[in-house]
């Protein structure tokens, strides 16, 4: 008796697995679809350019505030830590470069994403959900008009544009709060601070690394985002629970892309 | 008869069977849709009236038998066909469904400015012309989180004959609205039909609203249509099953209960 049923729960714990397992692929294999249907779907949103400025301003400006206070917070922080150690080896004036490098390889990109995917995906997803469950896409399609032209690709083609510019928003407010740290309040020479920054940031290697890095969260983000709204249950609890899922699996995702990406990008 | 040869039915839907893989919502349903009148859709929550439109605009595909729009089978026109085939039609949602990021102004202007290259001036001459059918005029400005529920399904329905349709379609018109605002949609369909020249069809299960403006009503229960005929003889009917329905009674052909076992049976089952 007791062994049948702990056969018994042992079969539905690997059905469960299982179905888990199925729905993963199959949730990928949506997205993926969603995703090319949006890559065709993309004339409109460049046609009528307006409509994807539009969610530019619902992305991105409306993003600014969090973007600045957190890199603000972020530099300052990197600029302490960094003294610390860097003072023991007697090149605090290097503190600079770490500062510049640690944002615009890494902490730009991969934390704009992070903020990006709780502040906008979120919002994207929650307005993506509640426009299925309130049946307008649903209307959308009725008075002939494709709703992935006219919500999601302006949506997604906004993302695109806004991740990076974001990005580089994060690491320039970084290293001012880098900066504010070590120059005037720990006396750091604010001329080796600049001087050793632009001696040893590369153009090519950080910089633009940094934004390859930022396009590529940002299609991310953006897609998962618009996906899981698009894919949500039309029900106030299928939205709630599709926006907490854009924030883990985009937060998953960003972590393990900038992994592959830097695993592509370090010079060994 | 005009000059042109057109069918006197605007839509048919012919032997038409509808489901979803264990359970048939539609089984063998004949209807037409003759073109200028206003025909009523009836039946229980659930029976699949709603889908019935869904149908007819192509958003789903039948399992068996077919509609046709203006002579033209739906399910088999490609995707630009049935767009082709929707800019014909008008839907009016049963909670309106307006875009909650555009104003009411731009809802209304919302199907010109994507199928049309008006200029704004007219635009904004039509838009008012359909605001002020509806008597929202004055509310060109609002949000449509700012409208009551009754002027935001008279937004939906200037918005849904923004483009002159042949053929407008309204899922429970009546649905959760009060009296006043029930009357005076259930005025406007039956004037917007008449003034448009087109062919209303309105699903409800609101007996007293769709009898006084219908011209035909279909009954459907269990998947099939159960009765027809026009309101005045559906009232006198004696079909057991539209007695029950027109009268609101709590029993009748349609149970009470839920299938189950007996009462006895459901209360000994307790810890067993």
């Amino acid at each position: 008796m007791m062994q049948s049923a702990m056969m018994i729960g042992l079969v539905r714990y690997i059905t469960n697995i299982g179905h888990r397992f199925n729905e993963a692929i199959w949730r990928l294999g949506a997205g993926t679809r969603l995703f090319g249907l949006t890559l065709i779907s993309s004339g409109e949103s460049f046609k009528r350019f307006h409509l994807t400025i539009r969610e530019v301003y619902a992305t991105g400006v409306l993003s600014l505030v969090i973007i600045i206070v957190s890199a603000f917070f972020v530099g300052m922080v990197l600029g302490l830590q960094g003294y610390n150690t860097l003072q023991k080896y007697g090149s605090s004036e290097s503190i600079g470069v770490l500062v510049a490098l640690a944002l615009v390889r890494e902490l730009g990109p991969v934390v704009t994403a992070l903020l990006f995917a709780g502040r906008a995906g979120t919002a994207i997803t929650a307005e993506i959900g509640l426009m299925k469950a309130t049946e307008q896409l649903s209307a959308m399609e009725m008075m002939a008009v494709n709703p992935i032209a006219r919500v999601i690709a302006p949506r997604f083609w906004a993302g695109v544009i806004a991740m990076p510019i974001l990005a580089a928003l994060f690491s320039m407010v970084g290293i001012l709060g880098g900066y504010f740290v070590a120059v005037p309040m720990i006396g750091v020479d604010a001329g080796a601070f600049w001087s050793q920054m632009q001696a040893n940031v590369d153009w090519q290697f950080d910089i633009l690394n940094g934004v390859i890095k930022s396009i590529v969260f940002g299609v991310a983000c953006t897609m998962i985002a618009l996906f899981e709204g698009y894919d949500a249950p039309p029900t106030a609890e299928g939205v709630s629970r599709a926006t907490t899922r854009t924030v883990v699996t985009s937060s998953l995702t960003v972590l393990m892309l900038d992994f592959v990406l830097t695993s592509f990008m370090i010079k060994m | 008869m005009t000059q042109k040869s057109v069918t006197q039915n605007i839509v048919e839907i012919d032997n038409l069977s509808f489901g979803y893989k264990n359970r048939m919502l539609h089984q063998g349903i004949n209807m037409v849709f003759p073109r200028g009148k206003v025909v009523a859709i009836m039946g229980g929550s659930g029976c699949g009236k709603t889908t019935l439109l869904r149908l007819i605009g192509g958003q789903v595909t039948p399992s068996k038998g077919e509609v046709r729009v203006e002579g033209q089978v739906v399910h088999k026109q490609g995707r630009e066909g049935i767009f082709q085939l929707r800019r014909k039609m008008g839907m009016l949602f049963q909670h309106g469904a307006l875009f909650t990021d555009l104003s009411v102004y731009e809802n209304v202007a919302f199907p010109m400015r994507e199928h049309t290259n008006l200029p704004e001036s007219m635009i904004h001459d039509l838009v008012v012309m359909k605001l002020n059918a509806v008597g929202l005029r004055g509310a060109y400005k609002l949000k449509p989180t700012e409208l009551s529920g009754g002027m935001g399904r008279r937004v939906a329905l200037a918005r849904a004959v923004a483009l002159d349709p042949d053929i407008i379609m309204y899922d429970e018109p009546f649905a959760g609205l009060d009296p006043i605002s029930m009357g005076i949609i259930c005025n406007l369909i039956r004037i917007l039909n008449d003034a448009l020249g087109a062919t209303s069809i309105v699903v409800s299960h609101d007996v007293k609203e769709t009898f006084s403006i219908a011209d035909y009503v279909y009954f459907v229960a269990n998947g099939t249509i159960a009765a027809e005929g026009t309101p005045h003889d559906l009232t006198q009917s004696k079909l057991s099953f539209v007695h029950q329905f027109v009268h609101g009674e709590k029993d009748g052909p349609v149970p009470f209960h839920y299938p189950a076992p007996d009462y006895k049976t459901s209360l000994l089952e307790f810890g067993a």
